[in-house]
């Protein structure tokens, strides 16, 4: 069966949950088979065989894990001229796009981002304009090279072989021009990351200052959820600019979006209107954002989101 | 350090956009044109590097007519002079076509930095600074919400999930910067001025020596295939809260089996 590529994105060797994500997606398209590159891949193996890779191609050298972006494009670039797959899937995340679009360059192929669905031929199907139309566009050159968003496609297991191939890579001085001093992580506590969160919590303006988000982490971590920002949060600098959701900064998709305390101005509105169910809480009854819920309340977010963060833990200990 | 900026006109956010009946492009006749939101980042940032360790400051657009607008707007804000790459045969260009276009004309320009804003806010693939990278084969320093200079090395901090990571490269580099890494300067009426007598060079596909069926609609390795207006959103429930609100929305999330 024709060979789908999926670069494998991952924690230390651990596979993020987008991984399982384009992996069952893929055996829709082919046969998948996952590339893992850098430091950890036997953490990986057994996870990505489940989730139906049939081989699993690593490549492991040392350094790999020194530098952004390149390595990744020219290692993939390579396989694809090996084994000649019918298309590459890579997750929709700032770094996955960009080795898309140095691999694309490598290939002279088409290449697609932000896909919510891949469907036969190829298709993929896209989200523009803040949701304002649905497109669906293919690659009409080369192999096709497609990002598809977190949470497009529930992650399903399928165990298959995982049978490993190891890669030896020699990266070109190009590849290595930029290289990685330091990593920092700001993020607080353990909430998951706000692009591969199935629930985002978010706040903006109307929780009036920034302590109050302490409101909006409470509600969160009665989830599980990731905690988003909007851009006046984020310039009031009441949350840091990591968190902000929307045309400026990050676009999530996930099963479940609360917005608290948000308007739904445009701008916000590009950065999650792909998401599955939308709540709101908001005391102006005109927002825009009541345009796009499946459930909204109108009122007070200082007496709603305690009493709602309350329920919700009252349900789970029951 | 010689810099080149490159700018975007993009439809302004809020008006309502709209993708061609004909060749399903984005319609950028029928709607106020803008300088893209993050490209001014980009501008502020290669003017503050030009004011700490000088050089010269060239704005690069692709783009119809109109997007002088935008040239003028960056010229105005202080960058020193432009080249504007137009060519009907550009329309329609695709991430994979565009940056091979402004590759080309980067090769027209001495430089050894190019800044752009991370992504556009029509298209959003924020891929082209990567791509542009790829093929000059310049050193990627891409998401940076920091930028310092150093002798003949540039060092970033790379905004990333959890924080950022440094990272440190040689010139020449292409440098893609994020909203916040700066506040913008405004033009001032002196700059508005002075930006009318600037030079500007008007490149067309032949200038840049861009083979022109490697560009365009034609050239593009990407097609559209159908594009439809979202269906409009069902309705969604809507309660005022009447001291029982947070319960009522935990009842529906329990429904909804996310509780």
């Amino acid at each position: 069966m024709a060979e789908v590529l999926v670069l494998v994105e991952h924690v230390d060797g651990a596979p993020k949950k987008v991984t399982l994500e384009l992996l069952t997606l893929a055996r829709s398209l082919g046969e998948p088979s996952a590339v893992f590159i850098g430091n950890g891949a036997d953490n990986a193996k057994a996870k990505l065989a489940e989730y139906g890779a049939a081989k699993v191609y690593v490549a492991g050298d040392g350094d790999l894990d020194s530098y952004l972006v390149a390595p990744k494009a020219e290692v993939l670039a390579q396989i694809v001229g090996a084994v000649s797959p019918v298309a590459v899937l890579i997750p929709s995340t700032p770094e996955g796009k960009e080795v898309a679009g140095r691999l694309a360059v490598k290939l002279d192929s088409g290449v697609i981002t932000d896909a919510v669905g891949v469907d036969d031929g190829f298709v993929a199907r896209q989200s523009i304009f803040g949701g304002a139309f649905n497109v669906s566009s293919s690659v009409n050159r080369g192999t096709p090279i497609i990002t598809v968003r977190p949470n497009s496609t529930a992650p399903e297991p399928a165990p298959a072989a995982g049978a490993e191939e190891q890669v030896s890579v020699t990266l070109s001085d190009a590849a290595k021009k930029a290289k990685v001093l330091d990593r920092i992580t700001e993020k607080k506590g353990g909430r998951p990351e706000l692009t591969e969160a199935a629930i985002v919590v978010s706040g903006g303006r109307g929780l009036g200052e920034g302590s109050n988000f302490a409101l909006i982490e409470k509600l969160a971590d009665s989830l599980g959820a990731a905690v988003g920002a909007s851009r006046a949060a984020t310039d009031a600098g009441w949350y840091p600019h990591t968190n902000q959701v929307g045309q400026t900064g990050k676009t999530v998709s996930p099963q479940l979006y609360m917005a608290i305390g948000i308007s739904g101005a445009i701008q916000h509105r590009a950065g999650m209107q792909t998401s599955k169910t939308i709540v709101a809480v908001n005391k102006d009854p005109e927002a825009p954002i009541f345009e796009l819920v499946d459930f909204g309340v109108v009122g007070d977010l200082f007496n709603v989101v305690p009493q709602l963060t309350e329920e919700i833990e009252k349900r789970h200990s029951s | 350090m010689n810099i080149v900026v490159c700018v975007k006109q993009v439809p302004d956010t809020w008006a309502e956009k709209k993708l061609s009946a004909t060749d399903k492009t984005v319609d950028r006749e029928s709607v106020d044109g803008v300088m893209n939101e993050l490209d001014e980042y980009a501008v502020e940032e290669a003017l503050r590097i030009k004011e700490a360790s000088g050089g010269e400051v060239t704005v690069l657009t692709m783009g119809p007519d109109k997007s002088v607008e935008t040239i003028r707007k960056a010229l105005s804000m202080g960058a020193d002079k432009a080249v504007h790459l137009v060519d009907a045969g550009l329309h329609g260009s695709d991430a994979l076509a565009t940056s091979y276009a402004l590759a080309k004309a980067l090769g027209t320009i001495e430089h050894d930095l190019v800044i752009l804003g991370v992504e556009s806010t029509d298209a959003r693939m924020s891929v082209v600074p990567a791509m542009l990278a790829e093929r000059l084969g310049a050193a990627q320093l891409t998401f940076a919400r920091k930028v310092e200079v150093g002798d003949g090395t540039v060092k970033i901090e790379r905004l990333t999930d959890t924080g950022y990571d440094v990272v440190e490269a040689p010139t020449p580099a292409v440098i893609s910067v994020v909203e916040k890494i700066n506040e913008p300067r405004y033009p001032s009426f002196k700059g508005i001025m002075a930006a009318k007598k600037k030079p500007l060079t008007t490149l067309t596909l032949a200038d840049a020596g861009i083979e022109a069926d490697k560009v365009g609609l034609g050239g593009s390795a990407t097609t559209v295939a159908d594009v439809a207006a979202r269906p409009p959103k069902q309705a969604g429930q809507i309660v005022k809260d009447e001291g029982d609100g947070g319960t009522k929305l935990a009842e529906f999330l329990a429904s909804q089996k996310f509780v």
